[in-house]
C-alpha cells in the first residue's frame, strides 16, 4: 500500500485539516439529518395545531397549541382501545416467541438431538417465504380454530413471522457457549432443565433483549396481518390498521390523524432510544450470520 | 451440592448407540422443542402446504363448496394482465429500491463509522429513526406530507416557485411508483446502514492507522482497503434488502391501495384484494389468490437462490485472494 503518496507526509492541506473536514462533515450531517427526520417532527408539530391552522401554517411551531387532536382521536377515533389492542398483540407474542424460540434454540444449537438437520435445514428454508403466500391458511387455520376474531388468533399467528429468524439467533448464541459449562453443571448434579434455566438462560441475556426488542417492534409494525383479522370485526383493529381505516373514513382531519400516528409511533421511538445497542446489535447479527 | 449419583443418567449420550436409542435419550430435548414447533407447524409449514392446496379449488371463503379446478386458477393467472404487471411491479420495485438503499446505507456508514466525528452516534440514531416507525402509519403521514392539496411539501415547492403547479405525487399513474420507492429508501436505509457498518467492523483499525502514519486521503483508504474488504458482504446484504423490498405490502396498501388505476399494484395487494377486499358485487376468490401466492412465492425462491449461490462465490472468491 506504499506509494507515491507515502512521501507526501506530513501533507499540508490548506484549509481543509482534519478538524475541519470533521466539522463541515457534521454540519453536513447535521443538515441531512434534519430532513430526513422531518417528516416525523412534521407530524408531531401537525398534530398539536387545530385543523383549521393546519392548512394555513406550514411551519413547525403551532401558533394555537392544542390538545384537542389528542383528545378526539383518543375517545372518538378509539386510538385508546387500538393502542390496547396492540400492547396485549405485542405484550403477549414477545412472550410466547421468546419462550418458545429459546427452547428450540438452545435444542437446535447444543443438544445431539436426532433429526436436528433435518429441522434447521427445513427453518432455513422457509425464512425468505413471503407473507402474501401464507396469510390466506394461517386466516383459515384460525377461523377453523374458534380464532380467526380474537386477538389470541392475532398474537399467535404473530409469533408466528418471526419465530424461525429468534430460533436461529438463540441456536447461533448457545453453539458458542463453552462445553465446560454443561460438564461443571452434570458435575454438580443439576438437571437438564435446571442447567437451561439457570445456566444457559442468563448467558443468553443480550440475545433475549434482542428478541424482546425485535419482536416488540415486529408487533407494532404488523400490518397485513391485523388486517385481515379485523375486517370483520374493527374492536380489535390494532394501532397501524386504526389510523388506516381513520385515514378512509376522516381524510379531512389530518389533526386527527398525526395525533393519533404521534400515538402510534411515539412509545416504539422510545423504546429503541433506550434499548438502541440492542437493536442494532440483533439486526447486524443478520449480516454476520 | 455434589450428587455423584445423579451423573449417569443426564447429559448427552455416547455418540454410537441405535438411532431408538438416541431419541430416547433425547427425549427432553424434544418436549424443548414442543411450543416452538407447534407455532412453526401451524403459521409456517401448514400454510406452506396448506396454500398448494387451496390454490387448485375455486373457493369464495364465505359456503364451504369449494370446488376442485386442478391448475386452471395457474392457467387463468398466466393470463391475467393484473396479475402479471403485479409480479413484474413487485420485481421491478426491488430494483429501484435496493441499488439506491444499498448505496445510500454505504455512504452514512463510512462517514459515521469515523469515532472521531462529532455526534456520529446521534446522527446513526436519527437516520435510523424512521426504520421503527410502523410503515402504515408512517406511510399514511407520508400520503399528508405529499399531499396536493395543502400538503407541506407541495407547499415548499410552490413558495420557492419551483414548480407551477402542486404535484400528485402519490395520484399520478407514470409517479406514483417512484414516490413509493423514495419512501421505502428512506424507510428502510437505516437498516442497510447498520448492515454496512456491522460490515465495517471487520476492517482492522491497525489498517487506518497505518494508513494514516503513511499520509495516505481518507478516499483512498476507502476505495482501495475498505471496499475490497468489505465488499463479499454486499451480496448478502443486497439479499436481505431485496426481501425486504419485496414486503412492500403495508407501505402500499396503507398510501395508494394499488392506485391510481392499479397502477401501484404489487403482487402481495393483488393477493389481498382478491382474496379479502373484492370490488363490490363480487365474491372472494381465494384459490385464485393462493394461486398467485404460491407462484409469487416459486418466483422469491427463485431469486433467493439465485442470490445465495452469488453470495457463496463471493465468499469463495474472498477465500481465494484475501489481500486484493
Amino acid at each position: 500500500m506504499t506509494d507515491a503518496t507515502h512521501f507526501r507526509a506530513p501533507r499540508r492541506e490548506g484549509f481543509f485539516t482534519p478538524r475541519r473536514r470533521r466539522f463541515l462533515t457534521s454540519v453536513v450531517l447535521a443538515v441531512i439529518c434534519a430532513i430526513w427526520v422531518y417528516p416525523m417532527v412534521w407530524m408531531i408539530a401537525a398534530s398539536f395545531k387545530p385543523n383549521s391552522e393546519l392548512f394555513r401554517n406550514p411551519g413547525l411551531i403551532p401558533i394555537h397549541p392544542t390538545f384537542g387532536n389528542y383528545v378526539r382521536a383518543w375517545t372518538e377515533a378509539h386510538i385508546q382501545r387500538y393502542f390496547f389492542n396492540t400492547l396485549f398483540v405485542a405484550v403477549g407474542s414477545v412472550i410466547i416467541t421468546t419462550t418458545s424460540a429459546a427452547l428450540m434454540g438452545y435444542v437446535l444449537g447444543r443438544r445431539p438431538m436426532p433429526g436436528k438437520w433435518l429441522l434447521m435445514g427445513l427453518m432455513v428454508f422457509t425464512v425468505f417465504i413471503p407473507q402474501g403466500y401464507t396469510i390466506i391458511p394461517v386466516f383459515e387455520l384460525l377461523s377453523r380454530l374458534g380464532l380467526g376474531q380474537s386477538l389470541w388468533g392475532l398474537m399467535l399467528a404473530t409469533c408466528g413471522q418471526s419465530i424461525v429468524v429468534f430460533t436461529l439467533l438463540f441456536a447461533g448464541y448457545f453453539t458458542q457457549v463453552p462445553n465446560e459449562l454443561d460438564e461443571a453443571s452434570r458435575m454438580d448434579g443439576v438437571g437438564p432443565v435446571k442447567t437451561f434455566l439457570f445456566v444457559m438462560l442468563p448467558l443468553a441475556k443480550p440475545i433475549i433483549v434482542t428478541v424482546v426488542v425485535l419482536q416488540s417492534l415486529q408487533a407494532w409494525n404488523d400490518f397485513l396481518l391485523p388486517l385481515v383479522i379485523t375486517l370483520a370485526n374493527p374492536a380489535l383493529r390494532t394501532l397501524s390498521v386504526g389510523i388506516y381505516s381513520f385515514k378512509g373514513e376522516n381524510f379531512v382531519d389530518w389533526g386527527g390523524m398525526t395525533s393519533a400516528s404521534t400515538i402510534a409511533i411515539v412509545p416504539i421511538i422510545l423504546l429503541f432510544l433506550f434499548l438502541q445497542r440492542y437493536f442494532i446489535d440483533g439486526l447486524a447479527g443478520a449480516v454476520k450470520g | 451440592m455434589v450428587a455423584y449419583a445423579n451423573v449417569s443418567d443426564i447429559g448427552s449420550p455416547p455418540p454410537r448407540k441405535r438411532l431408538v436409542a438416541r431419541i430416547w435419550s433425547a427425549r427432553l430435548d424434544y418436549l424443548f422443542l414442543v411450543p416452538g414447533l407447534i407455532i412453526f407447524g401451524a403459521f409456517i409449514v401448514w400454510p406452506l402446504i396448506a396454500s398448494i392446496y387451496y390454490s387448485t379449488l375455486d373457493w369464495s371463503g364465505f359456503s364451504r363448496n369449494a370446488t376442485y379446478v386442478g391448475l386452471a386458477n395457474f392457467r387463468a393467472l398466466l393470463q391475467d394482465s393484473y396479475f402479471l404487471s403485479a409480479l413484474w411491479r413487485s420485481f421491478v420495485f426491488t430494483l429501484m429500491t435496493v441499488p439506491l438503499q444499498m448505496l445510500l446505507g454505504l455512504v452514512f456508514a463510512i462517514v459515521l463509522n469515523n469515532k472521531l466525528l462529532k455526534f456520529s452516534t446521534l446522527f446513526r440514531a436519527l437516520i435510523f429513526l424512521p426504520v421503527v416507525a410502523p410503515v402504515a402509519v408512517i406511510g399514511i403521514v407520508w400520503v399528508l406530507l405529499l399531499s396536493p392539496f395543502n400538503g407541506p411539501i407541495n407547499g415548499y415547492l410552490l413558495d420557492g416557485h419551483l414548480v407551477q403547479r402542486a404535484i400528485d405525487f402519490l395520484g399520478t399513474p407514470n409517479l406514483v411508483m417512484w414516490s413509493l420507492a423514495g419512501i421505502f429508501v428512506w424507510k428502510w436505509t437505516g437498516i442497510t446502514m447498520i448492515y454496512w457498518l456491522a460490515a465495517l467492523q471487520t476492517v482492522p483499525d491497525e489498517l487506518y492507522e497505518a494508513a494514516k502514519l503513511d499520509g495516505i486521503r481518507m478516499r483512498q483508504v476507502v476505495v482501495h482497503i475498505v471496499l475490497p474488504i468489505i465488499a463479499p458482504f454486499a451480496a448478502v446484504i443486497a439479499l436481505i434488502s431485496a426481501i425486504w423490498a419485496l414486503n412492500v405490502f403495508p407501505l402500499i396498501q396503507a398510501t395508494t391501495e394499488g392506485g391510481p388505476f392499479f397502477s401501484s399494484e404489487v403482487m402481495e395487494v393483488f393477493i389481498f384484494r382478491n382474496a379479502f377486499a373484492p370490488p363490490s358485487g363480487q365474491f372472494p376468490r381465494l384459490g385464485y389468490a393462493s394461486a398467485a401466492g404460491v407462484l409469487f412465492g416459486v418466483a422469491i425462491m427463485f431469486l433467493t437462490i439465485l442470490q445465495a449461490l452469488a453470495v457463496r462465490r463471493a465468499r469463495a472468491r474472498r477465500g481465494e485472494n484475501g489481500n486484493d
